[in-house]
């Protein structure tokens, strides 16, 4: 396994992924559920946006199941609403020790509300909550924007951030530069708050030139495309 | 200049503090839930007034009791919540008050969906409250357009004293894209000696009222709003044209089914169709001169309107086009959105005269 991947991938069954809107929590999750099929784990994605109406990761369903993902989305009855209804699936994902999944928890803070009632189970298996951070977001530009964030969204689902998922982005208008400007507010919040910058994510285009990083650089495919970029 | 990622509603939102909105009046509806949510963490923060009103019928008054007080005042809502925020609108434009609001558009009629729309139109820009009235309706296809807009949209609805609508659909409202912050030419504004402040040291106290009683008063009230928004057709109508300089085939579209629609053109061009985008981007005054001309001309044989509605847009195309040159529709509704190949599929049946 060469420096895009590594031991970091799948070191948990279960990744919580948070972050503040906007900071690419469901591409990056959409990505790792991928990797994770790819790398030989029974992967599961589970959509738990109950606040963005658009651009959920259970739009992606028929890429998924190409690749051998198991979807578990909220409100699966009814794709197009925002009910913060839990789906049942998701107990089964987090007592059955043999499956690996990614929970993509949408909506900043306020979407991470949904976490709080599953705390003790999952406080009991093995669980990482990784925090998106991306820096051309105008509510986490700076590290200490960012670290409120971090703190609000702790608070909101009574579990604590144990790594930091650098995902400076522009869409599809981002540089290698951006990523290293990036890089460097991750690493002043892995400074003020003891939590490690576990990867930068970076397109595969980008990833080539990045290499020489720190921490592994997590080379993505975007997924969640607008509606003129779709063929056909 | 530094580029930021920046969700439409939110854009909106800072745009609009960004030009000096003095009061935000608005009630939570997907999808436009973010320019609230955004508003009441950073107006206070600008000393500035946040409000989030019982209902979308109180926001619209309490923008129209601030407009007349001489505040900049600004409400957002989505469909449903627009539709009851007609009264109100027609009440500012029957006073001659500046205001700017927001629909981020979503499915109908009734509830509808949450899904992105732009089967709004009609309301926009006939005037969804009632009276002889229009308000001026800007359109647009990016972030970085709807944040410059929004900015504009203040400074027309002062420089004619007249609401100005921000038309989007949803998807304009939840996508991000990279903008800058960059500085909008200011209009000359008149001072807003109207206003009803206090009495300020005048012989009596202003009073701003709709109800002209007199049909002789109400007539006289009605033809000087219609000079204004005479003037306004007159000068404000803006439109934006790509690949129009050799096509045979002209496509009409605002908002997000412009962008799909681009990509439509480029894969005619690819498949040796000549395709163009027309695209308004004031709705009202709609480009009418402009398309006509450009429809005129013998190279296009026909023109093709898209839209997220089942056919809106397409009557104003056809009163400009005026028979020139046949007028096809292709359009998706109650939320769903055209995709490209619906569009370029559309284009070469148009192509063909329709078949």
């Amino acid at each position: 396994m060469g420096r895009t991947q590594g031991d970091w991938l799948d070191s948990s069954r279960l990744t919580i992924i948070v972050g503040h809107g906007g900071s690419g929590k469901t591409e990056f999750s959409v990505n790792l559920a991928l990797a994770l099929a790819d790398c030989g784990r029974p992967s599961t994605l589970a959509d738990l946006d109950v606040v963005n109406p658009y651009f959920r990761s259970r739009e992606r369903s028929d890429l998924l199941k190409e690749h051998g993902v198991t979807l578990i989305a909220t409100s699966q009855a009814c794709v197009d609403a925002d009910l913060p209804s839990m789906p049942a699936e998701l107990n089964g994902l987090i007592q059955t020790e043999a499956r690996y999944g990614v929970l993509d928890i949408g909506g900043g803070s306020s979407g991470a509300r949904v976490l709080a009632r599953y705390r003790p189970k999952l406080q009991e298996t093995s669980c990482r909550v990784w925090l998106v951070i991306n820096p051309k977001r105008p509510l986490t530009r700076d590290a200490e924007s960012a670290c409120r964030e971090l703190r609000a969204i702790e608070a909101r689902m009574g579990l604590k951030i144990e790594g930091l998922v650098h995902n400076s982005h522009l869409c599809d208008e981002t540089t290698a530069q951006d990523i290293r400007e990036g890089a460097e507010v991750a690493k002043e919040v892995e400074r003020m708050t003891g939590i490690p910058v576990i990867c930068h994510v970076a397109e595969q285009r980008l990833a080539a030139e990045l290499q020489d990083l720190e921490e592994p650089v997590f080379a993505v495919e975007l997924y969640m495309k607008k509606p003129w970029e779709m063929n056909g | 200049m530094k580029k930021e990622l920046w969700k439409g509603n939110e854009a909106i939102a800072e745009a609009a503090i960004r030009a000096g909105c003095d009061c935000f009046f608005g009630y939570p509806i997907t999808p436009q839930n973010e320019i609230p949510e955004y508003m009441a963490l950073r107006m206070p923060q600008e000393g500035r007034v946040f409000v989030q009103s019982e209902s979308e019928v109180a926001a619209i008054n309490m923008v129209y009791g601030a407009a007349a007080s001489g505040k900049r005042a600004m409400t957002s809502s989505s469909s449903p919540g627009v539709s009851l925020k007609q009264e109100g609108i027609s009440y500012l434009a029957a006073t001659n008050l500046p205001a700017v609001i927001v629909n981020v558009m979503r499915g109908g009629p009734g509830l509808g969906s949450i899904q992105p729309s732009q089967a709004d139109y009609y309301q926009a820009t006939r005037g969804g409250g009632n009276g002889d009235y229009r308000t001026v309706v800007l359109a647009p296809c990016n972030i970085q357009e709807a944040v410059d807009l929004t900015q504009e949209a203040f400074d027309l609805a002062d420089a004619y004293r007249t609401p100005v609508v921000l038309l989007a659909d949803g998807m304009i409202g939840q996508m991000m894209e990279p903008i800058v912050w960059r500085d909008i030419p200011k209009r000359e504004c008149p001072p807003k000696d109207w206003a009803a402040s206090g009495r300020n040291g005048r012989d009596k106290n202003v009073f701003l009222t709709s109800l002209l009683i007199e049909a002789a008063d109400c007539e006289a009230h009605n033809l000087e709003l219609e000079k204004k928004y005479r003037a306004i057709a007159e000068k404000e109508a803006r439109w934006q044209e790509r690949e129009t300089e050799d096509c045979e085939i002209l496509i009409v579209a605002y908002g997000t089914p412009s962008r799909i629609a681009m990509s439509a053109v480029e894969q005619l061009r690819e498949k040796g169709i000549k395709a163009g985008l027309f695209r308004p981007i004031t709705l009202w005054p709609f480009p009418e001169q402009a398309l006509r001309q450009l429809a005129q001309q013998e190279r296009v044989k026909s023109v093709l309107t898209v839209e997220m509605s089942l056919g809106q847009m397409v009557d104003d195309v056809r009163l400009a086009v005026n028979g020139a040159k046949p007028v096809y529709f292709e359009g998706r509704s109650g939320g769903s959105i055209p995709t490209v190949k619906e569009i370029v599929d559309a284009a070469e049946r148009a192509w063909k005269g329709g078949l």
